[in-house]
């Protein structure tokens, strides 16, 4: 019994997922509710530098002419991702910077106040104050609004100051809304009545596919969560060695002690 | 043989001296070899000695986090991530110091706990009790102080919540908030007066007390988790049947327990140094703001129990008395107890009932701190520290009335 | 000692001998590797490094005779062009130098030679007195009023007197015994400058 207890669990898991799954799309087709986009995870992998690489090219493309990150060099990010020196000055340098400069952005606060309302935040510690899952859900979150001064909005951060900067590569979604036919608590739930977004739908696909989109997301928010903390690339590999090594010396001091408490009756 | 016979006496000759300029071996054999405790310790025993390791390490940390840090509103924030970034294994000694800020409450909580449970503060040990409690006062005026330090958003928003506890007080409460920020509001003045006391000032007072500590529990010897006083069942030698030189034994096997802790401590470090926003809080990468409260404010948890205290009562004034309330009632702990015996062991049902109930108060409202105060949030917050008062003022009823077990002459088991 | 204390008849003592070794031999290297990053937050930071980086200086306003001091690594570093005039002056005077032939001076090899320079017309020198750490001031002209007639041309230290000529090379009866030190340096096109950086094949060191 208590052996065939463990698969037992397994076999009610893979039964109750694809269940699951069913319940999930059905509910989605049928009924109204608001899109959750909570469940969006970034699943960043820190170690892949190929994505971190992929990252900082984005980042340098899309994200530099507006936002800073003053506390990252240019030099420190070619040498902790291995950008060779060359590729480093040849793309992703701007004119004038030095390797050793902070990235800053061309654009100036009062500048940015004056186009955007709000002056871009600088990005060195977004993905720490905010998060590497807020970050993908909110790239991946706008769609058009006419009734904002930038043509779009935001299902994770509604009323933001940001244009899609990034419609070329995703095209302009739209939201496809519904009537909540009952009142629907918890996350994505709202009165009886509320109009909701229930989907995103891209009518002119941009240069990437939806996946492209999703992956050219993703690995720009593994390298801002690199740049929120440059530390975290070494820091678990020396993590390890610490503890084997701590490991040795409980286990030294452990049979130093039970040497010692022989004494004691 | 003559060559190794000159070396002792060589050895000999400094040693004597030594000896009779500074008393070492006299220290020695008062404070470690010849200072017996009982030999009945279990893994409770760790914590004071772990407390003292979280100490030193938080002091070293500090001393090098204070070489790269520049205290200022337009500096202090930049500056600790300076430290993190640019500064060479810069990350490592502030990780140090804000895990060593976390797992320093864990332990003294812990080691705290321990002395719940058999009865430490009991008499003749009052007044170890008494300098512990102090020693966590400052703990925590260190904690709150230093959690200002980057100036983060929550550092802010931190020390002004707090500050304004000041203001609760009746007549002068607001001459005194404005007093202690130097200034209208939270700002460059109330930053560094913040900093001298938590690197100087407030150090200073918790070696003080430590030592104090220590001094008393040298004076009484230590309790066990039988609560039997071993002084009073010394051998033919004179000295205590149930008692052991506590060097080596509990010198080598407190290295077992460093060790030990040590592994938690860098397991958090080197992998969770964050702990899930627990111990360095996400709003707190954010450079202070005065214009823009964090969505969601909270003291670090280990003040939180207190902070839904806070939250519970209604009214403003009381809340905070309440809250100051739940540390000082601790002080009158060794008059509460009216126990016969120490130990938790051979107390009676409602002693336990009474511990369990407030350990899981404890707990909880240390939970409630960190959520929202909504609902019915408030209405357990409100029930918790009902239940969390009663363990300490029912104390002097349920003890007397309870039917205790006998304690017996010896202590009963070691590990 | 307490009954309850075995008597150390019975005890293994090379075990307790060996095993207490074997803890505090471990703790000692633990102690040891947790030195290493306290030790380590002292050097340079990344921005010190960055600051200390090489700096490039244009060459093309220089005028011949004239000086400029750009500063690398928190140092003034003096740049002259040296009129032909300057330069022939040097051959005269080496009886009155404390080290002509720079033997005992700190400069890069290439640099060791009888203009101290790389390209004779560009003299590249710390301007740090090599005496006490003052800096010296520029004397280029021949037979200043101070300093005699005979004055060759070359600075001349404030703080305690030292003269050094056009060189950077020092005279006897200077209280400062080096010449002035050079830094590395090299020159990246015919008038730029760069400080920090040897010459070709090592471009990118440093």
């Amino acid at each position: 019994m208590l052996k065939s207890l463990p698969k037992f669990l397994i076999a009610a898991i893979v039964a109750a997922v694809p269940l699951a799954q069913a319940a999930e799309h059905e509910e989605a087709s049928g009924q109204c509710r608001a899109l959750e986009i909570a469940h969006w995870k970034a699943d960043t992998e820190i170690g892949n530098s190929a994505s971190l690489q992929r990252g900082a090219r984005n980042f340098m493309g899309y994200c530099a002419g507006c936002h800073s990150m003053k506390y990252m060099r240019y030099s420190r990010m070619a040498a902790d991702l291995g950008i060779p020196e060359a590729q480093l000055e040849a793309a992703l340098l701007p004119a004038g910077s030095s390797k050793n400069d902070y990235i800053t952005a061309p654009l100036d606060a009062t500048d940015g106040s004056a186009w955007f309302g709000k002056a871009p935040p600088d990005l060195s510690l977004i993905a720490r104050s905010r998060g590497t899952d807020y970050l993908y859900q909110f790239l991946k979150s706008f769609y058009a609004d006419p009734a904002t001064s930038s043509g779009v909005n935001n299902i994770s951060l509604p009323g933001t100051a940001m244009p899609h900067v990034l419609s070329a590569l995703q095209g302009v979604p739209e939201a496809v809304r519904c009537t909540l036919t009952e009142s629907v608590g918890g996350e994505g739930g709202g009165a009886k009545g509320d109009v909701v977004v229930q989907k995103l739908e891209v009518p002119v696909a941009g240069q990437l596919s939806a996946a492209e989109y999703d992956a050219f997301v993703r690995d720009t928010v593994n390298f801002l969560d690199y740049v929120g903390e440059p530390a975290k690339l070494h820091r678990t590999s020396i993590g390890i060695w610490v503890i084997l090594f701590l490991l040795v010396f409980t286990g030294f001091a452990y049979l130093l002690k039970q040497e010692y408490w022989k004494d004691v009756k | 043989m003559a060559a190794s016979s000159h070396d002792a006496a060589g050895k000999g000759g400094f040693r004597a001296w030594l000896n009779k300029r500074l008393p070492v071996d006299e220290f020695v054999e008062s404070q470690l070899t010849g200072y017996f405790a009982p030999k009945n310790f279990n893994i409770w025993y760790f914590f004071g000695a772990l407390s003292l390791l979280v100490f030193v390490i938080q002091i070293l940390s500090g001393i090098f986090l204070t070489m790269h840090y520049k205290v200022g509103e337009a500096t202090a924030f930049d500056s600790v991530e300076y430290i993190m970034r640019e500064v060479e294994w810069g990350w490592f000694i502030r990780y140090l110091h804000s895990t060593g800020a976390s797992f320093f409450f864990i332990v003294v909580y812990l080691h705290m706990f321990r002395a719940l449970m058999y009865g430490s503060y009991r008499a003749p040990r009052e007044l170890l009790w008494i300098f512990g409690m102090f020693v966590y006062l400052a703990l925590m005026a260190e904690a709150f102080m230093g959690y200002v330090l980057p100036w983060g958003n929550m550092s802010y928003w931190g020390a002004q919540v707090i500050v304004n506890l000041f203001g609760t007080i009746p007549v002068i409460g607001p001459g005194l908030v404005e007093w202690i920020r130097g200034d209208y509001g939270i700002a460059d003045s109330t930053l560094n007066r913040f900093f001298s006391l938590h690197v100087v000032a407030v150090p200073f007072a918790l070696a003080f007390l430590i030592l104090m500590h220590l001094v008393a529990l040298r004076q009484t010897g230590s309790n066990n988790p039988d609560g039997i006083e071993i002084k009073q069942n010394l051998g033919a030698d004179g000295k205590p049947v149930d008692g052991i030189p506590f060097h080596p034994y509990y010198t080598v096997k407190d290295l077992v327990g460093v060790g030990a802790f040590l592994i938690f401590f860098c397991i958090v470090l080197f992998f969770v140094p964050t702990f899930g926003g627990l111990f360095l809080e996400k709003p707190n990468f954010e450079p202070a703001n005065p214009l823009s409260t964090p969505a969601h404010i909270a003291p670090v948890w280990y003040f939180t129990p207190f902070y839904a205290m806070l939250r519970a009562v209604p009214d403003q004034q009381l809340g905070a008395l309440l809250m100051l309330l739940a540390i000082v009632v601790f002080f009158f702990l060794p008059w509460l107890d009216r126990s016969p015996v120490k130990s938790i062991r051979y107390k009676g049902l409602l002693s336990k009932l009474f511990l369990g109930a407030f350990v899981i108060a404890f707990v909880v409202l240390g939970y409630l701190g960190m959520a929202p105060a909504e609902g019915l949030y408030v209405l357990l917050a409100r029930i918790f520290t009902v239940v969390y008062f009663a363990f300490f003022l029912l104390m002097p009823w349920y003890t007397r009335i309870e039917k205790t077990a006998p304690v017996p002459q010896r202590v009963t088991s070691h590990a | 000692m307490s009954d309850t204390v075995h008597d150390s008849g019975e005890v293994d003592l090379s075990r307790r001998k060996f095993l207490t070794a074997a803890t505090a031999a471990t703790g000692a290297v633990g102690a040891g590797f947790t030195l290493v990053p306290f030790i380590a937050s002292w050097k340079p930071s990344e921005r010190a490094r960055a600051m200390g980086a090489p700096v490039e200086i244009d060459l093309s306003k220089l005028e011949p005779g004239q000086m400029i001091t750009p500063s690398w690594r928190k140092q003034p570093i003096y740049v002259v062009r040296r009129t032909p005039e300057l330069l022939a002056s040097l051959e005269k005077h080496d009886a009155n130098l404390k080290d002509p032939q720079s033997g005992a001076s700190n400069q890069p090899a290439y640099t060791k030679n009888a203009q101290r320079s790389l390209r004779p017309e560009f003299l590249v020198l710390f301007g740090t007195c090599t005496h006490l750490g003052c800096l010296p001031k520029e004397r280029f002209k021949p037979g200043d009023a101070q300093l005699g007639t005979d004055w060759p041309g070359g600075f001349f230290c404030p703080c305690h007197g030292s003269r050094f000529d056009m060189a950077g090379r020092v005279f006897n009866g200077s209280p400062a015994s080096l010449n002035l030190a050079i830094p590395p340096h090299s020159f990246a096109s015919d008038t730029k400058l760069v400080i920090g950086v040897d010459p070709t094949p090592a471009k990118g060191a440093a």
